[in-house]
């Protein structure tokens, strides 16, 4: 695993301003991985993306590619092609000239340049497009020819920026489906940037959840659900019920006034702990049933499921089921062991 | 209907003072001066061949100047942040705010023989050098009047270049020198046309500049112009004829140049 790695972040560290935006980042991307960068705005993935790219110097730490210290490598000169946020295409070519610019610029000969824009146009399905102005285009159309102009460089890892973050929900899960598409048939290494943790599950080999400038959690997408790290973790990466607990020891803790088996250990005897629970991990059964018990306050249709709130002394506990109960009816609640996730509290709370 | 009405005052505006006086000069410049027709004044405009290209050469001369001059000012400012942009480009446009005549009548005493600078330059032995009723003068007071009219639609059309389409540029594998040949520059040109017709035409036509700084050696054709209507050789017919081929002259001129730069756009730019 280690020999095929392309890209090394070590101790990057990057103030704006005074204020420190990026906080010692390690990370290691490895050849024809799917990476996403997953936090709130602000979180530093952007800036992280674009110390790979070159556009942003670090104050501390080093860049490596394919083993080379990278640091001082202006962008043009960097193996690595992006895919900007709002598409940056050039208003005054059209979409062949736009997706030929890296090759012109690189003197590929005419007759290449002509086969290689055929077919990244092929490949993002904008064959007859070739002399639309820019303007012309749909936000779909830009996006799919900011991507053909970078990945027609035959780039060894490409960089996208929120690059769905501008179009409707209908066209963001297909290009979803078509960028995984892309990255598989081209074999290249992609590194995804986004706030939305769907598209992070949705898409990504490995994902990188990052918070104030500083990584949480580096793991696959079932990792990071299942395992989150923290109750941050916990709660970006889709919704959660987070209460506090006390594991008074290994596989038994304690939460809302009653005491559960569960899988986790090694921690402190009764360590206050966050416990998270997933809203589809909660059982819901009659009164006399249940572990827990509580009063069913709204439910809401979501389509799949329906979401309920529903107040157990005080703690307003979320449930998605496929059934759905009255309003005002009282009911019980089971959780099984495997459900419970166990968390060291977060050091900010 | 209604916006038919509400154009209405513009309308009146333009035809009585835009249409009418065009057509006014037009009918002094084919007739004589007891009003029968005549083809007389617009033949007599060739004996000013000379002046008249003088004052093409020197306006253009002065454009390039300016275009030399605020092209890479007016990118570096683009560039900056909110406020240093804003106080470097109030600091560009200050002299605008004084008086045309008082700036011009400053460089006057400037470049005299015994002005500012020749006594400057007399502290250190050398000199006097003869500055003043040279073409060079002339030139410099539209270079120094005219500036602002183009640093304006340069910096404006600058500060619309998105930087993503520079880095985007980078990205792809263009190293400074490229970036700009190939998107700043051509993403620039429609301001450099509007900055080099603004510049171009009041310069070619300018009278007071010749006049201050160029003594009576430099007459331009504003001058002659402004002789016929105004000074001892009165002679409004010819005045008018003069301004009329002037003025085709210069609708000529800058339609060549914009059809000159379209195809520039399109064609030439790219490496």
């Amino acid at each position: 695993m280690e020999e095929n790695v392309i890209i090394s972040l070590k101790g990057i560290a990057v103030d704006y301003d005074g204020e420190r935006v990026l906080n010692g980042i390690d990370l290691d991307i490895h050849d024809r991985e799917f990476v996403t960068f997953l936090g709130p705005s602000g979180c530093g993935k952007t800036t992280t993306l674009r110390i790979i790219g070159g556009f942003v110097e670090a104050n501390e730490g080093d860049v490596f590619f394919d083993g080379k210290r990278i640091n001082d490598l202006p962008p043009h000169k960097r193996r690595v092609n992006t895919v900007f946020q709002k598409y940056a295409l050039f208003p005054h070519l059209n979409v062949y000239e736009n997706i030929e610019f890296g090759l012109k610029i690189k003197n590929v000969p005419e007759s290449e340049r002509k086969d290689r824009i055929r077919e990244m146009l092929e490949l993002v399905g904008l064959m007859g497009f070739e002399t639309r102005g820019t303007g012309q285009l749909s936000g779909g159309q830009q996006q799919r020819v900011a991507i053909a102009r970078a990945l027609v460089n035959q780039p060894e890892v490409l960089l996208l920026d929120e690059p769905l973050g501008a179009l409707d929900l209908k066209l963001r899960k297909e290009m979803q489906v078509e960028l995984k598409r892309i990255q598989q048939s081209m074999e290249i290494t992609f590194i995804y940037v986004t706030h939305d943790q769907e598209e992070a599950l949705t898409m990504s080999d490995r994902v990188v959840v990052m918070k104030d400038g500083n990584i949480l959690q580096i793991g696959t997408p079932q990792d990071i659900y299942n395992e989150p790290v923290n109750a941050f973790v916990a709660d970006f990466i889709g919704e959660s019920n987070i209460l506090p607990g006390i594991m008074h020891k290994d596989f038994l803790v304690e939460f809302a006034g009653q005491s559960f088996d569960c899988v986790d250990k090694g921690f402190a005897p009764d360590e206050e702990v966050d416990v998270v629970v997933r809203p589809e991990d909660i059982k819901v059964v009659s009164y006399e049933e249940g572990a827990l018990d509580g009063v069913v306050e709204n439910i809401i249709f979501k389509g799949v499921h329906y979401e309920m709130t529903v107040d157990s002394h005080g703690f307003k506990w979320m449930i998605h089921s496929t059934l759905s109960e009255e309003v005002g009816a009282l009911i019980g609640m089971n959780i099984l062991p495997n459900d419970i996730h166990i968390m060291h509290k977060s050091a900010e709370d | 209907m209604k916006s038919k009405y509400s154009a209405l005052p513009y309308t009146l505006w333009m035809v009585i003072f835009i249409a009418v006086p065009l057509i006014l000069v037009a009918v002094f410049a084919f007739t004589t001066e007891d009003g029968s027709f005549t083809l007389d004044n617009i033949s007599r405009v060739g004996e000013f061949t000379p002046v008249l290209m003088r004052s093409i050469w020197l306006a253009m001369i002065a454009t390039v100047i300016c275009l030399v001059i605020t092209y890479p000012l007016s990118y570096i400012i683009s560039r900056g942040g909110g406020s240093r942009q804003r106080t470097m480009l109030m600091l560009a446009m200050l002299p605008m705010w004084m008086n045309f005549l008082l700036r011009t009548y400053a460089w006057m005493t400037l470049l005299e023989k015994n002005g500012l600078i020749n006594r400057f330059f007399a502290l250190f032995g050398i000199g006097p050098f003869n500055m003043i009723n040279t073409q060079g003068a002339v030139v410099l007071g539209m270079v120094y009047n005219y500036l602002p009219f183009m640093m304006l639609p340069l910096y404006s059309i600058m500060t619309k270049i998105d930087a993503t389409t520079v880095e985007a540029a980078q990205d792809l594998g263009a190293n400074g020198l490229k970036v700009f040949l190939n998107v700043i520059f051509p993403l620039s040109i429609p301001g450099v046309k509007t900055g080099i017709t603004m510049v171009f035409v009041p310069a070619v036509s300018t009278f007071i500049i010749s006049r201050m700084l160029g003594g009576g050696g430099n007459l331009l054709i504003g001058d002659l112009i402004d002789l016929q209507f105004l000074g001892n050789a009165y002679n409004p017919n010819l005045g008018a004829a003069i301004s009329l081929v002037l003025m085709v002259l210069i609708l000529l001129c800058m339609s060549i140049f914009n059809q000159f730069g379209d195809e520039e756009e399109m064609e030439g730019m790219l490496l």
